[in-house]
């Protein structure tokens, strides 16, 4: 996935509009949320990723105001949210199911939330229209709930929450519905829609493609804890461990031996590339062992007598084709498991033979090393 | 054999309705018939047993109070079978099914034997025998009907709904008056409907708790000792038969409503 070049970093002083403070969801025995800390800042397009049951819906309801912390405390905008309900929070929320009103026409459900700021009938209209104009609905106003498409019904959604002009938006997988075409363009439609209003939007997905490209900042998550809080590229290029890493796209791994941690460094030795040394992954604990690790597209194919600086050679095994791209799994004397590697077919890489003997280059800087 | 069905269930299903339907057929026929006695053949039309009708005082009562008992009866029932079918669709908790089944009970318990435990339980508990027994024994025997009726309008309300609502500033009370009750009132109204015609048809509670004050189909069945007065039997029974009918119309038309307005938007997604 690259990087888009126009999205300009949430500058780093902006205040903190979310502050997670060591917030625990019990269900008995179980910790939905296990001492969640977290920082939000205002106007951050902020991804919560991971698996099902990984606690990112728990966090997010509770941020809403529809659960509540077992231990720890949430503040938006400065404020405590302890005992404050949903309805007096400054949040509004994208359902994943949309939630629209099925007995209320599209004009209606946008201007549910504002019936109760007695706005007087003509700012009323006003507002359902310019949010009906944000998500592309405009002239649908009348069309019954019931008479929408999965798209549409997504729209509203939107509409009916930012209207409402709420300090924090909140996305509860709110593209999962949507067939593949439609989810991109809206993926693209939600960071332009986040761009223009500035609002702080907090997206709950488990689609590691999503978050990348659309979040300024994600937090990873797994079994009720945040492994990894960073920027899309920090965490698809530096990913604290073995479990960020393999979420959020392929890696060749390999076992790697601690030779020296020396400040921000760490030198490894590996069978297959030999020593290493790299940057200390982040919490990393000296134990001897650790993970080093390569996407399969920062290893090359080295065609005809091209030369390159850090090389190694072995066999093609598989070859699996997608189009754009192709997958040859490679096998290299001295690695544990091949290596996969991926190619784009401008060279040809998809007339590879199986058996053919090849060279790959790689980048010393692209070896990442994890904790376990 | 497949032949010989074919042929003959079109006859037997004919049959079958001319035997359910034709006896409830002959009550409005021989309540315009000029004969005291209902019997073929018809000696000439006449609607004077429905001009009758008004000018009897003690049926006017009787009408009265069934009126009321039904009311009150119905307003009850739809309040606890709103309670009961919010719990049953809403909660897993334990005892549910058992709670439900005891719920359905009166459907299929013995109405007398209903009629003669309350009797029983009420003298004992030093109850006046009145109009208001009569209610607490309609609402027994009209909740299994407010609860089905309900449930299947508030089946697979989703609770987001409520949720959004709330997430959008509503308060409790605002998200029921808004989100909840319109979602459900075709359920509610259809429930309302069907507890009022049960309880205006019910004879043996009503006959067993009445006390003194006679509802309709208690009047109906003093008066049929009385031959004279069987004609205006038949046009009062006609009026009942024809006023069930139109109000379990309506009240079926309601529940269908309901129920695509709860369900028409999750078969959209």
């Amino acid at each position: 996935m690259p990087e888009s070049a126009s999205r300009p970093e949430a500058k780093p002083e902006a205040r903190p509009m979310i502050e997670i403070r060591s917030v625990t969801r019990s269900y008995g025995p179980f910790k939905a949320l296990d001492d969640a800390n977290l920082t939000i800042r205002e106007g951050e397009f902020f991804s919560l990723l991971g698996p099902s049951g990984c606690g990112k819906t728990t966090l997010l309801r509770m941020i809403a105001g529809f659960d509540n912390p077992t231990t720890g405390s949430i503040h938006i905008d400065g404020q405590a949210m302890d005992g404050i309900p949903a309805n007096r929070r400054p949040t509004n929320m994208v359902f994943q199911s949309y939630a629209i009103f099925p007995h209320l026409n599209v004009e209606q459900n946008v201007a549910y939330g504002l019936k109760r700021q007695k706005l007087g009938a003509s700012e009323e209209k006003r507002l359902v229209e310019e949010a009906l104009g944000q998500v592309s609905l405009s002239g649908l106003g009348k069309r019954g709930a019931t008479e929408l498409s999965g798209g549409q019904r997504q729209r509203v959604a939107l509409a009916r929450a930012l209207v409402m002009r709420p300090k924090v938006l909140l996305l509860d997988e709110p593209l999962s519905a949507l067939d593949k075409k439609l989810r991109e363009q809206m993926q693209v439609e939600l960071r332009r829609l986040q761009q223009a209003v500035g609002i702080t939007f907090i997206l709950v997905t488990h689609d590691q493609y999503e978050a990348l490209a659309l979040s300024d900042r994600i937090a990873v998550m797994f079994g009720g804890k945040i492994a990894q809080v960073s920027s899309p590229k920090e965490i698809y290029q530096r990913p604290v461990n073995r479990q960020v890493a393999d979420f959020v796209g392929g890696m060749n791994f390999m076992k790697g031996e601690v030779v020296e941690v020396n400040g921000s460094a760490i030198t490894l030795d590996t069978a297959g590339f030999g020593r290493v040394r790299t940057d200390k992954p982040a919490g990393f604990a000296a134990n001897g062992h650790a993970t080093l690790g390569i996407r399969p597209e920062r290893l090359r194919v080295l065609w005809d007598d091209a030369k390159a600086s850090h090389e190694v050679a072995g066999k093609v095994v598989e070859r699996h084709y997608f189009g754009e791209i192709t997958q040859l799994v490679v096998e290299v004397p001295g690695f544990e498991k091949p290596l996969s590697v991926t190619e784009t077919n401008n060279f040809g890489a998809d007339d590879l033979p199986v058996g053919a003997q090849i060279r790959l280059a790689y980048d010393p800087d692209a070896l990442v090393a994890m904790a376990d | 054999m497949k032949r010989l069905l074919s042929h003959w269930l079109p006859a037997y299903a004919f049959l079958y309705i001319v035997f359910l339907y034709l006896p409830v057929m002959f009550l409005p026929i021989f309540s315009v018939n000029a004969s005291h006695v209902p019997k073929f053949p018809l000696t000439g039309f006449t609607w004077k047993w429905y001009e009758e009708l008004p000018r009897t005082p003690a049926l006017l009562d009787a009408a009265w109070n069934s009126l009321m008992v039904g009311v009150t009866a119905a307003i009850l029932s739809t309040i606890l079978g709103i309670c009961a079918a919010r719990a049953i669709t809403r909660y897993r908790f334990r005892g549910r099914t058992a709670a439900s089944g005891l719920i359905m009970a009166p459907l299929v318990l013995p109405e007398i034997i209903l009629a003669v435990s309350l009797l029983i339980v009420m003298l004992s508990l030093g109850l006046k025998l009145s109009l208001f027994t009569v209610v607490l024994g309609h609402v027994l025997i009209c909740i299994p009907y407010s609860v089905t009726v309900l449930n299947a309008g508030f089946e697979g309300f989703d609770r987001s709904l409520e949720e959004a609502s709330a997430d959008l500033g509503e308060t409790s009370f605002g998200t029921f008056r808004r989100v909840t009750l319109p979602m459900v009132a075709p359920a509610i109204i259809s429930s309302l409907l069907v507890s009022f015609t049960i309880s205006l048809d019910e004879f043996i509670m009503a006959f067993f708790l009445a006390g003194t004050d006679a509802t309709l189909p208690v009047y109906i069945w003093g008066q049929l000792r009385f031959a004279a007065k069987l004609p205006s039997v038949l046009a009062l029974g006609t009026l009942l038969l024809v006023g069930s009918f139109i109000l379990l119309t309506i009240a079926e038309m309601l529940r269908r409503r309901a129920e695509r307005r709860v369900h028409g938007v999750a078969t959209h997604a």
